[in-house]
């Protein structure tokens, strides 16, 4: 029996991390234990780092437990699951001094598991599941749920809670119900039996959990397709967004489908490219109904074209970019933020578009609905971008909520009866001083019809070369983007505002950021945040800029982008704003956070002790 | 087509159709096309075709992409609205607008640049979606636009007006339609309006894809000695192999047609073509035969034109497959598309 170290308690504030091959069916038992933390009342995030593979390459899955609640990774490795003898040095070199090690003690102990400030625990899983259940495959899969038993007894998860949800899985197959709690007590009671349960590092009840769920952005996203009355979805496959037309798929197959006839209100059209998914995306939303593509960098790239055209002959259409890292294929599972200047200036020419920057799955459901709204009220393109970390991984977030009155914002459409009593309609005329204007549908009326084009077209909607002509189109479309910042969400100041520091961040960088202010709060450092939900940027923006003296900009991409954007587009002073990056492809945790604004501020000693000063 | 603006107002002495319109309401812009180009035959037989059919201009929706023939849909039909698209990107604009509104008829015009080079991958793929479209490429072998070079239908040993010669094999989009398993594949020419109205109305009437193939020379690029697609070289070197006549529901019985050697072929929509052989060996039904049947006529140098293929019995028409509703989605009420916030708060359980 392993000696134990004598580690302080540390209640609700650990982290796991799981080491598996990838394709061994790894990822049911660490969401057991997740779920199983959340329903015991205990925040939790997961957050996984699979590879761009089926089978056989390593993957590994984080928890953190998080009394405080808060979202971001952690940073560090409390216990590590060692599950894959391939990525051992790896796995032994992550774990925090003081931590521990699980690895699977069937085969003789590896060289690379010797560290001397850890606690190695060694347990013959394998052998215990082979001696009790047949099957390669049966055995590969209950090995994980073994592992998730002997993780109960050690973090002290409640057995009751684990046995509910094994029977919300496993409810309708029995037998797989009897495998999985077998396979669970073979580690539970191993650990009671060998091991000195609970570690130092345990899970107790509390309730800071009710009234929130377990999800992720992807299947919050295409929820909020099905409830913004989306009709057409047309896509091409590509992770980290795939998920998202799944969801909204399913969520049609259950709540779409007349259950007389078996019709369905609704179309899902798997592309041939994603340059055929945003022309089947703008030529439904052409013709009225509601029609979005999820994709992610490279599809962005080839959908620059269609995009261009959708600015200019003023065709609403709503792109999900759940991001990840680029350039090029760049890596596919891992998460940044580098699309940003590719999507706010997308296409050829001059061309700005509306972009929403959702910071979590709760955000991803309510932003999903204002860019249909949005786009069909400017009618333009409207980016939704998402990233891997918000879309793929589970985030503990406030229960959705759905307010009943909701009706879509159509925009200008003009009907059948409107155009009737028209004495002539004009496509492109700016009639109320907004710089929006009215449009018809196919099929309504003929006074309606008109030209969808991108070549030069005057705003009667017919082509043109002439120079002023054009200009009047060109020079419109400019006022609609400026007042496009009357309808997009604000962004969102945390702090009174009059701190002389700030910070400005952006999507997933939230809960790093957040934790990192908490932090250095706690070294009397006190800061401003904002966190930019859209651009255009509105005039809170140009203010929170203009009100501080110094702006520590938090990105997940190596060219700052958000920071250039912000130059370009507010009149900001460029030395007032000092980039903080993250681009590992990993999520963002505070560290880099705190460190870089400490070691900024120390070379600003004047500054420093502003801040110091400061109260709140 | 018409190269000075008329007026829009009808004397009353023309003749009107059923929803009593006349010729003239059919009509779009003027065109801007070079006079004499085969594309303004096939933008008058167009609207002879919808005149014909009595059809609602409203009901008509217009889609193209980029280039000479991809212009024309700004030429007919001026109640109907019109998309032009990016370049060879039309089929993802039809597929997408046939999927939000199942209820109005898309006729698609592209020409061989578009649809042959840039545009091919698109159209091979709406073809095999099976969008209910009538698809018309305006084929003349050359850019026009961009002045004369040659384009993916161009025969081989085809001379280019500056002198070259082409060397690379050509893409059939007939050969091609049909190997895809289109379900109605035609061939016409610009020079032989009385064939092409017909095969463009059973086209839009078609249930499914229709592709139809117009060899249409552009007096300006590709109407001279040595090319294949010039008006001389087409007069002496298209096949007239079947001639189809359409008979719109109302008009079934009142058609007279020689026992033997016709063949009528009832539509979806209730309207019938007959098809007249004017080739013995050769039988529209049958997708292989069809296929060889064009291909040996082609090693000869020979445009089969007519409706070269129908298969009405198909049952993969992109909302028939989808289950679609036969309310257009466009036009279901956000009532019936919303779950609803009681919905909403029972699938929150499932997130816990």
């Amino acid at each position: 029996m392993p000696k134990l170290a004598a580690a302080p308690d540390r209640v609700n504030d650990f982290v796991v991390k799981f080491a598996n091959v990838n394709g061994t069916g790894s990822a049911s038992a660490n969401s057991l234990i997740m779920k199983t933390i959340f329903r015991m009342g205990v925040p939790v995030t997961g957050k996984n780092y699979f590879p761009s593979n089926i089978q056989g390459l390593p993957t590994w899955y984080e928890i953190r437990v998080t009394r405080q609640g808060y979202a971001a990774r952690a940073g560090r490795v409390d216990i590590m699951v060692a599950m894959n003898a391939e990525t051992y040095a790896k796995d032994v070199r992550e774990v925090a001094s003081g931590g521990y090690l699980i690895y699977d003690a069937t085969w003789p102990r590896s060289a690379l598991l010797q560290r001397g400030d850890i606690t190695v625990i060694g347990v013959p899983l394998a052998k215990m599941v082979n001696e009790n259940f047949d099957g390669v495959r049966n055995r590969i899969l209950l090995k994980n749920i073994a592992y998730a038993g002997l993780l109960a007894a050690l973090l002290n998860l409640d057995l009751e809670v684990i046995d509910g949800l094994m029977r919300q899985n496993y409810g309708k197959k029995p037998k797989l119900l009897d495998s999985n709690t077998k396979a669970l007590r073979l580690g539970y009671d191993y650990a009671k039996e060998h091991l000195s349960c609970p570690l130092p590092l345990r899970v107790e009840h509390m309730d800071k959990t009710r009234g929130h769920i377990m999800i992720d952005g992807n299947t919050a996203a295409g929820l909020g397709c099905v409830y913004a009355g989306a009709t057409v979805g047309a896509w091409y496959p590509i992770t980290p967004s795939t998920s998202l037309m799944d969801a909204f798929k399913g969520f049609c197959e259950r709540y779409r489908v007349d259950s007389a006839t078996g019709t369905r209100n609704y179309a899902v059209i798997q592309a041939e490219d994603e340059l055929a998914a945003i022309g089947m995306v703008l030529g439904a939303s052409w013709n009225g109904a509601r029609a979005f593509t999820p994709t992610s960098g490279p599809g962005i790239s080839l959908m620059n074209e269609f995009v261009g055209l959708a600015y200019y002959a003023e065709v609403p259409c709503v792109i999900f970019d759940v991001q990840r890292v680029g350039p090029s294929t760049g890596m596919p599972t891992r998460t940044q933020q580098s699309d940003i200047m590719l999507c706010a200036y997308a296409s050829h020419g001059d061309t700005r578009h509306v972009l929403l920057f959702p910071a979590n799955p709760e955000e991803c459901f309510y932003m999903a609905v204002q860019a249909f709204d949005l786009a069909e009220r400017l009618q333009t393109p409207v980016f939704v971008l998402s990233d891997l970390d918000i879309g793929m991984n589970d985030w503990m977030c406030r229960d959705l909520k759905w307010d009943d009155a909701y009706r879509p914002d159509r925009g200008k459409m003009l009907s059948a009866e409107e155009l009737a009593g028209l004495d002539k309609f004009y496509r492109y005329v700016d009639r109320d001083d907004d710089a929006i204007p009215y449009r018809t549908l196919p099929g309504v009326n003929p006074k309606g019809a008109y030209f969808t084009r991108g070549s030069g077209h005057n705003q009667y909607g017919g082509y043109t070369e002439d120079s002023a002509e054009y200009q009047v189109v060109l020079d419109r479309l400019k006022r609609k983007f400026a007042n496009a910042v009357k309808y997009v969400p604000r962004a969102e100041l945390t702090g009174k505002g009059d701190n002389e520091i700030g910070i400005l961040s952006v999507g997933s960088c939230d809960g790093a950021v957040r934790e990192a202010i908490d932090a250095l709060e706690r070294q009397k450092l006190h800061l401003d945040y904002l966190r930019v939900r859209a651009f255009p940027f509105g005039s809170e923006v140009e203010k929170f800029l203009s009100s501080h003296k110094r702006i520590f900009v938090v990105e997940q991409n190596r060219d700052a982008q958000l920071r250039s954007l912000l130059t370009l587009e507010t009149a900001v002073e460029k030395s007032k704003l000092k980039s903080i990056l993250s681009y590992s492809g990993f999520p963002m945790s505070c560290e880099p956070i705190v460190d870089g604004i400490r070691a900024a501020l120390a070379e600003e000693p004047r500054l420093s002790a502003v801040t110091t000063k400061s109260t709140r | 087509m018409s190269f000075i603006n008329k007026p829009k107002v009808a004397h009353p002495s023309l003749p009107t159709n059923a929803l009593g319109l006349t010729r003239r309401q059919y009509e779009g812009a003027m065109s801007t096309l070079c006079a004499g180009c085969g594309h303004d035959s096939i933008t008058a037989a167009i609207i002879e075709a919808c005149w014909g059919l009595d059809m609602r201009p409203e009901q008509l929706a217009k889609l193209s992409g980029i280039g000479c023939s991809s212009k024309t849909t700004a030429y007919f039909v001026s109640g109907a609205h019109g998309f032009n698209a990016v370049h060879g990107r039309m089929p993802s604009i039809a597929s997408g607008a046939n999927a939000a509104n199942r209820e109005l008829t898309y006729l698609g015009i592209s020409g061989d640049g578009d649809s042959l080079s840039i545009g091919l991958g698109q159209l091979v793929h709406v073809i095999r979606r099976n969008v209910n479209m009538l698809y018309l490429i305006e084929n003349n072998g050359v850019y026009g636009l961009t002045k004369g070079q040659f384009s993916a239908s161009a025969d081989i040993g085809t001379q280019a007006k500056k002198g070259d010669v082409n060397q690379t094999p050509p893409i059939d989009p007939v050969l091609l339609a049909l190997s895809l398993g289109a379900t109605f594949v035609a061939r016409g020419f610009s020079g032989d309006k009385a064939q092409l109205v017909p095969l463009i109305q059973a086209g839009l009437r078609h249930n499914g894809f229709a592709l139809i193939d117009v060899l249409s020379p552009c007096v300006t690029f590709n109407d001279h000695e040595g090319s294949t697609k010039s008006y001389t070289f087409m007069r002496e070197h298209y096949h007239a192999a079947i001639e189809a006549d359409f008979v719109p529901p109302a008009e079934e019985i009142a058609v007279d047609y020689p026992i033997g050697e016709a063949i009528p072929v009832q539509l979806h929509d209730g309207s019938r073509v007959v098809l007249r052989k004017l080739d013995a060996s050769y039988d529209p039904t049958d997708r292989s035969a069809a296929y060889a049947f064009i291909e040996d006529k082609l090693k000869q140098k020979e445009f089969v034109t007519g409706l070269i293929h129908i298969n009405e019995s198909s049952t993969t028409e992109f909302h028939t497959l989808n289950k679609s509703s036969p309310v257009p989605l466009n036009r279901i009420p956000y009532e019936a598309l919303s779950p609803g916030s009681a919905e909403l708060d029972k699938l929150m359980g499932r997130y816990r």
